[in-house]
């Protein structure tokens, strides 16, 4: 106590100092606005192509996006050591825009990177995407014939325009399960839906298009029914018969042609990152371009490839939740069970969104207690026993997620993304605090974990906090110092105010 | 610190000015200050306790036995054959934890102080679980202890309910500086453990008489299960209590210590358990702050040439309380208080 401080306090200054300066630099050098929302929100979605080469001369063409309704391409770029790349334009021939990668020889694993920087501009007219498809004859006999003609029939009647009439179609193969599967037995829903329209003399096709979610790695597309209408088209989900919304559906590939083709490689792969960035108004303004983005951000983080940058816009939010962690802890002095186990939580909640998380969370907590405490009778040793809550925990958690599918309530699904032995550990150290000192204890701490993690989930999941530790590094340091301190604190807790009350109280 | 100045001006003010110690100054300013942590382990585990107590001829309660590893818990059974009475406790647990007092045996049943009926199975498992780490700290294995049930002194018979009482004293730097006395009742499950819902008594430093009571941080009159009036609380030997207390802390070396005695009805004073981490209701019970006697403390440079009996003599007249010598005759009368 009496000694040693000095370099304490220097490290913290040095952090500060360090922190500060870098944030400062980052602001002044690259412009990086301190607040989200002043600014144009870019996509940034990243293609991958994984395959193995044969040994022989190998060529890969993939389908690539062009601005469309909704989004407007500002740049692109590839990674792929050794190939010769080229980009075919869409004018050349009737499959859009693809990405063409050559190479002499090849051999083993080969990933090859596309990027693509799409603007959000509700204005984007993009009529490159509006092309209809010609309408194809389609010839059926015998009994799919009679059942095509039924389902068109029937959907005929209760619609008035093309849009109806999909609706229609796509409910009324959910409703005649037993027509429908025999149809689906020779080929998929998709290409049904697009030879009834055809025949009813509507222009469609299926396209392939991806979700836009911020921070998502390894998703796959999604096979969507375009139904145009004159100059305007339409997208719709094949199964539920909603309409899509276009601010967060990038239509990936959308002339019917193939995704990818590789010749010369087997086992191939296909996955998309994407990430959500926001660039400052005035500086697109004052460049009359959009500048790549490698160059406006390429500092630390940003110089990742996208899935690893994903990847760290929830790592870097750790500190903010940690911070939290200790202010309540030290400063207020919550009790939660477990250090840090609610900063996990909140993570999970960030993943799950709040209300399903807090729902799963309750559930499984509850429904483990009370495998636990059936658990207690059978007179098992502790580390069978924590594994056999875990197994039970998986179980739950399985079921849960079946259960809320079969309801239909995809949100259910989510559940996995809770840290399953930090929850079996959880319910163990709860169910014996249950036995040892009673049910009110568990719900203090219980509770305490819970409003932490609520309230680290609220300031982890604020847009100011995410743009600000996304794009500010030097944050990190500012964050080390503030939790050096805090360990420095030898002040009252706020609680302890409650605690000491009797003595506050008489004495004068 | 800059910290001092923040405390006068927020509402703290009067916690500050009670001179009340908080979680956060304990910690820093007088555990990790004064307690080495390589000496933790000898209060930590209570076997190490009690070997060094044995070094230093401390009296402790008699071991009767331990079993450390999970083949051996068959060994249970002949471990506890024939006694009328004992009890079984983590090694390194806290708080009161995993302790199971069995205070009678009746053809193979074993009945807890509350009355609730044990068989055997059950105490095997009990011991299985210890083994397997489940009471201590960090969740680390363990070993089980049994010990001989301690019975309390008659003088303290209704004063507890369903389990014996014992003394905190705290020990900074080898002076006690505050102590209670922490009374088991129904909601305890016969463990004197406060958090566990035990009656907290303040005891005055000069005197051994009560000062007040506090029950779950709230203050109490009389004992919740037995109706005793606490105020007439007064520990017989008390100052070989005091005594005792310092010749425990001398033994270990840590400089800020809660040392927990009991009284045997047949063998007096002895040494409970110690802990390095002494809890903070203490200041509750006492109705004063632990910071204006810790300070006169630190204030010291000549520690280590005081003998045990200077020290004693020394905080008994500087630390009497000035409300327990309202409420009752003291048996010893400071020359001089301060508060
Ligand atoms: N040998 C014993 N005989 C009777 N009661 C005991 C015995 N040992 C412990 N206890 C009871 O259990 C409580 C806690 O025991 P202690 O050894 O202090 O462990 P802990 O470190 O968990 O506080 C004591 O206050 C006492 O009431
Ligand atoms: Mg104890």
């Amino acid at each position: 106590m009496k000694t040693g401080r000095g370099p304490f306090y220097l490290l913290v200054t040095l952090l500060l100092i360090t922190g500060s300066l870098l944030t400062a630099y980052r602001y002044a050098m690259f412009d990086v606005p301190w607040m989200p929302g002043e600014k144009r929100q870019i996509w940034s979605v990243e293609a991958q192509v994984d395959f193995i080469a044969l040994g022989e001369p190998v060529k890969v063409s993939l389908a690539i996006p062009d601005s469309q309704p909704g989004f407007e391409r500002v740049g692109e770029r590839t990674a792929s050591p050794g190939y010769g790349l080229a980009f075919v334009e869409n004018n050349e021939n009737n499959h859009g825009r693809r990405a063409e990668w050559s190479i002499r020889e090849a051999q083993g694993r080969q990933t090859l990177y596309y990027q693509v920087e799409m603007l959000v501009d509700p204005d984007a007219a993009g009529a490159e995407t509006a092309v209809e498809p010609p309408i194809s004859r389609v010839r059926l006999d015998g009994p799919h014939a009679t059942v095509v003609n039924l389902i068109l029939e029937r959907a005929r009647e209760r619609s008035a325009d093309p849009y109806t009439l999909t609706r229609e179609l796509i409910h009324e193969f959910n409703r005649q399960s037993q027509s429908a599967s025999l149809l689906t037995q020779m080929k998929p829903r998709g290409a049904w839906l697009v030879d009834m329209l055809h025949m009813a003399g509507i222009p469609a096709r299926e396209v392939q298009a991806l979700n836009l979610e911020d921070g998502r790695r390894r998703q796959q597309v999604v096979n969507l029914l375009q139904v145009f209408e004159g100059e305007n088209y339409q997208l719709f989900d094949m199964h539920s018969g909603k309409p899509g919304k276009q601010t967060n559906q990038l239509l990936w590939e959308y002339y019917s042609a193939p995704l990818l083709d590789i010749v010369g490689g087997r086992n191939s792969r296909l996955s998309f990152s994407m990430i959500e960035q926001e660039v400052p108004v005035n500086r697109m303004l004052e460049e009359g371009t959009f500048p790549a983005a490698q160059n406006l951000l390429d500092f630390s983080i940003h110089s990742l490839p996208l899935s690893e940058q994903a990847l760290f816009k929830g790592i870097l939010l750790i500190p903010v939740g940690v911070l939290i962690v200790s202010l309540l802890r030290i400063i207020v002095g919550v009790r939660t069970s477990g250090t840090f186990m609610p900063v996990l939580i909140a993570m999970a909640f960030i993943q799950t969104s709040l209300l399903t998380g807090l729902v799963g969370f309750i559930l499984i907590v509850a429904a483990g207690l009370m495998i636990r405490s059936y658990l207690s009778r059978l007179n098992l040793l502790l580390v069978a026993r924590i594994s056999a809550v875990i197994i039970s925990v998986i179980i739950m958690i399985a079921a849960f997620s079946v259960l809320s599918y079969q309801l239909g309530l995809t949100e259910g699904l989510k559940i996995t993304f809770f840290p399953m032995i930090i929850l079996a550990w959880t319910i163990e150290r709860m169910s014996i605090l249950w036995e040892e000192e009673g049910p009110k204890e568990v719900l203090t701490q219980g509770g305490g974990s819970l409003m932490v993690a609520l309230f680290a989930y609220l300031v982890m999941s604020n847009d100011v906090v995410r743009h600000l530790t996304f794009n500010f590094l030097g944050l990190q340091f500012l964050f080390m110092a503030l939790v050096l301190l805090i360990g420095n604190y030898t002040g009252y807790r706020l609680l302890e105010l409650r605690r000491f009350q009797p003595m506050l109280g008489e004495r004068a | 610190m800059a910290w001092h100045r923040l405390m006068r001006l927020l509402p703290f003010r009067r916690l500050s000015e009670q001179g009340v110690l908080g979680m956060n100054r304990r910690n820093i300013s007088y555990i990790s200050s004064y307690n080495p942590r390589e000496l933790y382990p000898l209060v930590d585990d209570k076997l190490k306790t009690k070997r060094l107590a044995l070094h230093h001829g401390v009296t402790t309660p008699e071991l009767l036995g331990v079993i450390e590893y999970q083949h051996d818990v068959t060994r249970v059974g002949t471990l506890v054959e024939g006694l009328d009475n004992f009890c079984i406790k983590p090694a390194k647990g806290s708080g009161g934890k995993g302790i199971l007092v069995v205070s009678r045996v009746e053809d193979g049943v074993f009945y807890r102080s509350n009355g609730q009926e044990l068989s055997l199975r059950d105490l095997k498992r009990h011991v299985s679980n210890i083994l397997a780490g489940l009471f201590s700290l960090s969740g680390s294995p363990d070993v089980a202890v049994f010990e001989a049930l301690i019975e309390a002194d008659d003088s303290l018979r209704d004063y507890s309910f369903e389990g014996v009482p014992d003394v905190r004293i705290i020990v900074f730097r080898g002076f006690p500086v505050m102590a209670m006395m922490r009374l088991s009742c129904a909601v305890s499950h016969g463990k004197a453990n406060l958090h566990q819902g035990a009656v907290g008594v303040g005891i005055d430093i000069a005197s051994g008489a009560a000062v007040r009571a506090v029950q779950r941080n709230k203050l109490v009159l009389s004992h919740p299960d037995t109706g005793k009036d606490l105020q007439s609380l007064r520990i017989p030997q008390w100052p070989t209590l005091l005594d005792l207390s310092c010749a425990c802390a001398d033994m270990t070396g840590l400089g800020y210590l809660g040392v927990d005695l009991v009284l045997d009805r047949r063998r007096g004073p002895m040494l409970l358990e110690l802990n390095a981490r002494p809890g903070l209701t203490i200041q509750l019970a006492n109705g004063a702050g632990l910071l204006p006697r810790l300070r006169r403390i630190e204030a010291f440079t000549q520690v280590p040439q005081m003998t045990i009996a200077q020290r004693v003599a020394y905080v008994r007249k500087h630390f009497a309380s000035v409300d327990a010598q309202r409420n009752s005759p003291p048996q010893f009368v400071p020359e001089k208080c301060s508060g």
